[in-house]
């Protein structure tokens, strides 16, 4: 048996009541890729917490290389040779590359000989593992692919011999993440270790060498890659089984629901964000809008909600024009029948601080069905969002349980919930199952093709990939503010992550 | 990844964190009393006396409470919408013009029954508009209001001034304040209800405007809790994209929210001046708007809590005033320090000692789980 670079035996850690790890075992050989799965909420996060300093174990044992170590804080940890890439950056925007890398580590208050220093190391890196990145670029100005390789640098260059990566590709494009995993094998080439947390079923297969699932705080089972499959790897996430893909008949489009034409959005910075869009949604159809986050997308459906104030273009909704650059207002085209499940729940569609009831009628509080005068009608709305939560399995069934004490996926059912209850004709839908489990996953997935099945325009935002082709009946993909391309359902993943990169469109511009 | 959340129970939060607070701010002001070469204990039970000991005891420290459970409400009120609004003082002072108005103008006309409510109508009118102009500038230019509130406490300050040696002075007198208001301007006293409880008021200056503070705190519970407006106004607090979400406008929550908290603030100028005084005098609101700031923080923005705080505050201002009539080493700067230890304990370091109180309770809370196993919870579902 090879050697063990990281050995967890028997970590135990509870906030309050929540037990977020239970008796944890863990060994993950050196120089291999051992993916970490499990659910939003599993206990992925807390134990490489853990593993990094952040927290301390209640109970239980780390050893690093063999020897057992007490990692009461990241210096320890970082000391001990373990780097780790965060979910979200942790750079300094406005310095460059070089300066982030030998951010705390500049050696001495003056920093000439420093960064002398530290440019001939960084050189060193790049050559050995075929990092590229201009060491005297922006942070700012560079994408996002490559501010993860700052990160895996800056770990690099602190001598880290393991390496976690938390959540990699969320950020990244289907090309980029193909990218990152070459660099992940190049630093296994080099004897690296690496610990890979995802809830993506396909990079655990792509690119690891074991496997351990963790399902609510304890590791049910750890695999070699390639003696499982994504079938058993998600019934283990979930622990039952569970449909990866969602079941659905023909679309019957009917007439056109919404139009936008010419829509252009700046931002407040004056930055165009939606660039002269143009499309459609049928009645019945659900058209998907594919794109990697921050090319407009969220601007764009916020716009048609009325939230955000376009510059110019126009949106038809039934017909009849939206007064999108002007004072449209969303409690005006909830009542036309447009209704936004945001991309944003724990900032906009819901409050956090709010019980659960009073979440249920954000937006539709001027129903005169929750109101007694100006007073509310707490009876009637409870009773009402009681219905709701019965209807849609959210748990726990308790309406004036505080909102932020549900899990996201249940978050997103009260969400869900609201917005399809009230049958509105058109159903615009950001990042539906963002941070939900995958068992709430299935379920929000079906309610959304019977909505269209009912007859409804669906228009669906999502950065999951696989998300938009699954349910979409055609694709738009969006691409620096512009929609570059329409595809239909049935199109390659290939094809629309070059759309989604903007290749096609730089060809076209050559 | 989702956070690990911990919560503190209810009672713990509302009860035992703030109770903590006043203990360390009391033991603290303890070391400064002994410092000054006075016993803390001797200091404290003469502060409790005074101020709760007999019966004009009592009835100036309620006197002080009205006073801030007014301008408690209206930062609390403002807090809900996520505004600050430093301004109490000044809506309060400028909205004693309108409880002179009516005093001076129907004071020898119309009984006290009838000058109340106009006077409750006027102030609020009055200090509601004092408020507008800030809450305009911050809806809809984006002047943030905490600047804006507090330069409209000095043009008030400065304004009342003017009016009060001038216009408004009583003529041959050198004092500026107006003439004393005929007897339909002076609000009974609250004597009777005192002596229901076998204690004798004396002259102290309770008045029924105390009552209409315990109104007042009842009405903006129903109107955050149970309003419409009340469910926009916490919206637009907890998270400004929401109510821009649902719909609401930020523009008039934000002017709605300021002209309510302005109102209320405006009402606390009935107390001293046709309460107490029956005339307006210069400075008559003495800092009262700043102290509901530390009043709303420790009441936690609730009603209940504001009435509770305010209470515990008249008792430092009357205990206060005993502790500087009765030792000589104390004087009465002494006594603010004291009053702002405790501003500063309740206040603004109001979370610092959460953490571990947190930590307390998670302690407690696990052992509980071993003893009965069977019901630990999951984190995902």
């Amino acid at each position: 048996m090879a050697e063990s670079a990281i050995e967890l035996v028997g970590i135990d850690k509870r906030f309050g009541a929540v037990h977020a790890n239970r008796d944890i075992h863990l060994r993950v050989e050196k120089g291999t890729i051992h993916g970490i799965i499990g659910e939003n909420g599993a206990g992925k996060s807390t134990l490489m917490s853990i593993l990094y300093g952040f927290y301390q174990a209640d109970n239980g044992e780390i050893r690093i290389n063999g020897a057992p170590a007490r990692i009461s804080d990241p210096n320890t940890a970082i000391a001990l040779g373990i780097g780790m890439v965060h979910q979200h950056f942790m750079l300094v925007e406005n310095f460059t590359v070089l300066e982030n890398v030998m951010l705390g580590v500049e050696g001495a208050p003056l920093l000439k000989r420093g960064i002398a220093k530290a440019r001939a190391e960084l050189k060193r890196l790049e050559q050995e593992y075929q990092l590229d990145v201009d060491p005297d670029a922006l942070i700012e100005e560079l994408p996002v692919g490559l501010q993860q390789r700052v990160e895996i640098l800056k770990a690099l260059y602190r001598g880290a011999e393991i390496l976690v990566l938390d959540e990699p590709t969320g950020v990244l494009t289907p090309a980029e993440a193909d990218h990152l995993f070459r660099i992940l094998e190049q630093l296994k080439a080099q004897g690296k270790t690496i610990v890979l947390i995802t809830h993506k079923l396909r990079e655990i297969m792509a690119v690891t060498d074991n496997v351990s699932v963790m399902r609510q705080g304890s590791m049910v089972a750890t695999r070699k890659t390639t003696e499982t499959t994504v079938e058993e790897l998600a019934e283990l996430m979930v622990g039952r089984r569970v449909l990866l893909r969602v079941q659905k008949g023909e679309a019957k489009p009917g007439e056109v629901k919404l139009s936008v034409e010419n829509l252009t959005v700046r931002d407040s910075r004056g930055v165009i964000m939606v660039d002269n869009a143009s499309f459609t949604v049928r009645a019945g159809e659900i058209v998907g809008i594919a794109g990697v986050a921050g090319n407009g997308q969220s601007q764009l459906i916020e716009t048609v909600a009325g939230i955000r104030t376009a510059v110019s273009g126009r949106v038809l909704l039934d017909g009849q024009v939206i007064d999108i650059t002007g004072a449209a207002d969303p409690g005006e085209l909830r009542d036309r029948g447009l209704a936004h499940v945001p991309e944003d729940r724990h900032h906009m569609g819901l409050v956090l601080a709010f019980e659960e009831y009073e979440n249920s009628i954000l937006g539709y509080h001027d129903d005169p069905l929750y109101l007694n005068g100006p007073f509310l009608d707490i009876q009637a709305i409870q009773a009402d969002a009681r219905k709701k939560i019965e209807k849609y399995d959210i748990r726990p069934s308790d309406p004036r349980l505080k909102t932020a004490n549900f899990s996201g996926g249940n978050q997103q059912k009260i969400v869900l919930a609201r917005e399809i209850e009230r049958d509105p004709g058109v159903l615009i839908i950001g990042q539906p199952t963002r941070g939900v489990d995958v068992g709430a996953i299935e379920f929000i997935h079906k309610r959304i093709i019977e909505m269209r099945d009912a007859g409804k325009a669906v228009l669906l935002v999502s950065v999951e990939l696989d998300e938009i082709r699954s349910l979409s009946d055609r694709i738009l993909v969006m691409f620096a503010g512009r929609i570059v391309g329409e595809r239909d359902s049935d199109a390659s993943e290939g094809e629309l992550g070059l759309l989604m990169a903007g290749v096609e469109q730089q060809e076209a511009a050559e | 990844m989702s956070q690990p959340f911990a919560k503190l129970p209810a009672w713990a939060d509302y009860g035992l964190l703030p109770l903590i607070n006043v203990i360390v701010a009391f033991f603290v002001a303890g070391l400064v009393v002994l410092l000054v070469g006075e016993s803390p204990i001797d200091a404290a039970v003469l502060m409790v006396k005074g101020a709760l000991g007999s019966g004009d005891g009592i009835g100036y420290t309620l006197y002080y409470a009205t006073n801030f459970i007014f301008t408690g409400l209206c930062v609390a009120v403002a807090f809900h919408c996520g505004l600050f609004n430093i301004g109490g003082e000044g809506q309060a002072y400028v909205g004693g013009l309108g409880v002179a108005l009516v005093g001076l103008g129907l004071g020898s006309v119309l009984p006290w029954w009838l000058t109340f409510p106009l006077a409750i109508i006027a102030s609020a009118i009055v200090g509601a508009l004092w408020a507008f102009i800030p809450a305009w500038l911050q809806a809809k230019r984006g002047s943030h209001v905490v600047i804006t509130t507090i330069m409209f406490n000095f043009i008030g300050a400065s304004l009342m001034v003017y009016l009060l040696v001038g216009i408004l002075k009583a003529p041959g007198t050198q004092a500026p304040e107006t003439r004393v208001f005929g007897p339909g301007g002076q609000l009974p006293d609250l004597g009777w209800l005192l002596g229901m409880f076998g204690l004798n008021m004396r002259s102290a200056p309770l008045n029924i405007s105390f009552l209409l503070a315990l109104v007042a705190a009842f009405v903006v519970w129903l109107l955050i809790w149970r309003t419409k407006l009340g469910y926009e106004i916490r919206t637009m607090g907890h998270s400004p994209k929401a109510a821009r979400y649902a719909g609401i406008s930020e523009v008039r929550i934000t002017i709605v929210t300021m002209l309510i908290s302005g109102a209320l603030a405006g009402m606390a100028a009935i107390n001293p001046i046709m309460g107490a005084q029956h005339r307006m005098q210069l400075e008559f609101v003495a800092g009262a708007g700043f102290v509901g700031i530390a009043v709303a923080l420790m009441g936690r923005s609730h009603p209940v809590g504001i009435v509770l705080a305010a209470i515990l505050f008249g008792v430092l201002y009357q205990g206060g005033a005993e502790i500087a009539f009765d030792m000589p080493n104390i004087s009465r700067d002494m006594i603010v320090i004291i009053q702002g230890l405790v501003i500063l304990f309740a206040g603004a370091l109001e979370h610092m000692f959460r953490p571990s109180l947190l930590r307390l309770f998670q302690r407690l809370a696990r052992t509980k789980q071993q003893a009965t196993p069977a019901v630990a919870t999951g984190g995902g579902q």
